[in-house]
């Protein structure tokens, strides 16, 4: 695959893995099926003999609040975990968790169709029923695996998954995996979305997948004019909202939910990991045949449940995050001050405006974000740092993102933070 | 549309594409001769699939990986 340059290698950047998408000179060891990383070896070698920590095998020493850690001895203010918020910590979450340990042990030991559905995994589910206001919700071991069995069981051969080039890894294995054709557009272009939906051939069945909050740069989609679109063509509509649910929307549901259009998306995806403050992911869905994925969704079926402690914290979380107006509140104005702030000390944001809780500073090349994210770490700040070709138009990122229990103080901490590592750096 | 108009026209989009003017031939590799990257695959083809008013998607695009099998994709594709 030499012309087809996808992605999805790409995105595992963020992750700290990356491939290049050159030809690999083979060295060495004949036969070494490694020889293919000796470019990235060779990269991050090069990048740590300069003395630069690296930024991606940070140890979380201990944990002392969901903003606060210790990192290299180090007290440590947490600013780039996907904890929004902050309910890894609720005392409620916590004995639920406690009590399901007790009484049901520490694992399933088996799939959701065999031995492994507890009452709490269907309590799990009826809580995001009613979370959401829908009709069917399936729980997954992991939000990826959610998009990895959704996509590749519903979009079948001769079927078209139409998707965003900037979409999240899980997505794109979710494509990989299936036997549809995979058709993806210009980041957030709805007339580039809509040209290719016109393309499809008569007859085809369409899936458009599109995430609420992206997030590298923390922007939104105009699902509202996309959504449109998707069904004018006939287009099934499914919708990532890992990054918005429990903030973004009156009931917590996500940008489907603030944009007004709900009812129009066939499928919403989502994870335990973000908001909810565990691990777990989800599909839930207003579709009346949606039952049947407990049977064909492979990467539902064969791998082994979530442990009992972890959906009674989760149901527990997600029960909680509906009454969160207050909280939810307090975090827009974290990502405003935060937004505002940055932007009068003069670094360069990944939007004008702030648009979800994910704040990214752009750094203006890769050693520069390297020794400013390590310079921050110094100071007590950890953010994460993204780095090209993960991120979009080849951008270096620091990517912060904010927790409804930071204090208004921490934020001003934090500003601090970044001038002095700014200046010290040379970015601003 | 014939073959060689199909030609002319590819030729036409790779030019903004082809920062170091490479001469383009049958044998022309995208990413090895061309260095297109991802961030350039997504515009180019873009501009074929304008220009054509197809769509080649990454299942086909995979198979692609001259210049040569990008103008067979593209007349195979029109015709249809
Ligand atoms: C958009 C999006 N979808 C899905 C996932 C996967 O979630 P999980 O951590 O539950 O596997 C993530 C998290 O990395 C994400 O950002």
């Amino acid at each position: 695959m030499l012309f087809a340059s996808c992605r999805t290698a790409e995105i595992l950047m963020s992750e700290g893995i990356s491939q290049s998408d050159q030809p690999v000179a083979r060295e060495g060891l004949q036969g070494d099926l490694f020889s293919k990383f000796d470019p990235l070896i060779k990269q991050r070698t090069d990048l740590l003999s300069s003395g630069q920590e690296d930024p991606f095998s940070l140890v979380m020493e201990k944990v002392l609040s969901p903003t606060q850690a210790i990192c290299n001895g180090r007290e440590t203010i947490l600013l780039g975990t996907y904890n929004y918020m902050g309910m890894t910590f609720d005392p409620d979450v916590i004995a639920a968790g406690k009590q399901a340990l007790n009484d049901y042990g520490s694992g399933t030991t088996g799939s959701r169709v065999l031995n492994g559905t507890y009452q709490g995994h269907k309590q799990c589910e009826e809580a995001l029923k009613d979370f959401y206001g829908m009709d069917h919700a399936m729980v997954f071991s992991t939000g990826y695996q959610a998009n990895l069995g959704i996509i590749s069981t519903i979009a079948g051969k001769g079927d078209y998954v139409v998707l965003d080039i900037d979409s999240h890894a899980s997505i794109w294995d979710g494509c990989a995996l299936g036997n549809a054709e995979i058709v993806p557009f210009k980041h957030n272009d709805i007339d580039a979305m809509e040209k290719r939906l016109r393309r499809i051939p008569e007859g085809a069945g369409k899936l458009v997948v599109l995430e609420g909050v992206y997030s590298m740069l923390g922007d939104i989609a105009p699902l509202k004019e996309m959504i449109a679109v998707a069904k004018k063509y006939g287009a099934m509509v499914l919708v990532d909202e890992a990054h918005s649910m429990g903030f973004i929307g009156e009931n917590g549901r996500g940008v489907a939910e603030a944009q007004g259009v709900m009812d129009d998306v066939d499928f919403i995806i989502g994870t335990f990991s973000k908001s909810v403050g565990t691990v777990g992911g989800f599909c839930v869905s207003n579709h009346p045949k949606f039952e049947i994925m407990r049977l064909v969704c492979r990467p539902y079926v064969f791998t082994a449940s979530l442990p009992p402690s972890v959906v009674a914290t989760a149901a527990t979380s997600i029960r909680k995050l509906m009454h969160n107006a207050d909280k939810r509140a307090h975090l827009w104005e974290n990502s405003q001050r935060l937004h505002k702030g940055l932007t009068d000390l003069g670094f360069k944001l990944g939007t004008d405006a702030p648009q979800s809780a994910i704040v990214a500073v752009l750094m203006p090349d890769l050693e520069k974000g390297a020794a400013m994210w390590e310079a921050l770490l110094t100071e007590g700040l950890y953010v994460n740092l993204a780095r090209p070709p993960a991120t979009p138009a080849n951008m270096t990122l620091l990517r912060c993102s904010l927790c409804a229990e930071h204090s208004e103080e921490q934020v001003g901490t934090i500003l601090g933070m970044f001038e002095r590592a700014g200046k010290a750096i040379g970015i601003i | 549309m014939e073959r060689a108009q199909v030609e002319s026209r590819i030729l036409s989009l790779i030019e903004p594409f082809n920062k170091k003017g490479i001469e383009i031939s049958d044998e022309t590799s995208f990413a090895g001769d061309l260095e297109f990257d991802s961030l350039t695959v997504m515009d180019f083809v873009a501009a074929i699939e304008d220009e054509f008013d197809i769509i080649i998607s990454m299942n086909q695009q995979a198979e692609i990986e001259k210049f040569s099998q990008l103008v067979d994709a593209v007349c195979k594709l029109q015709n249809r």
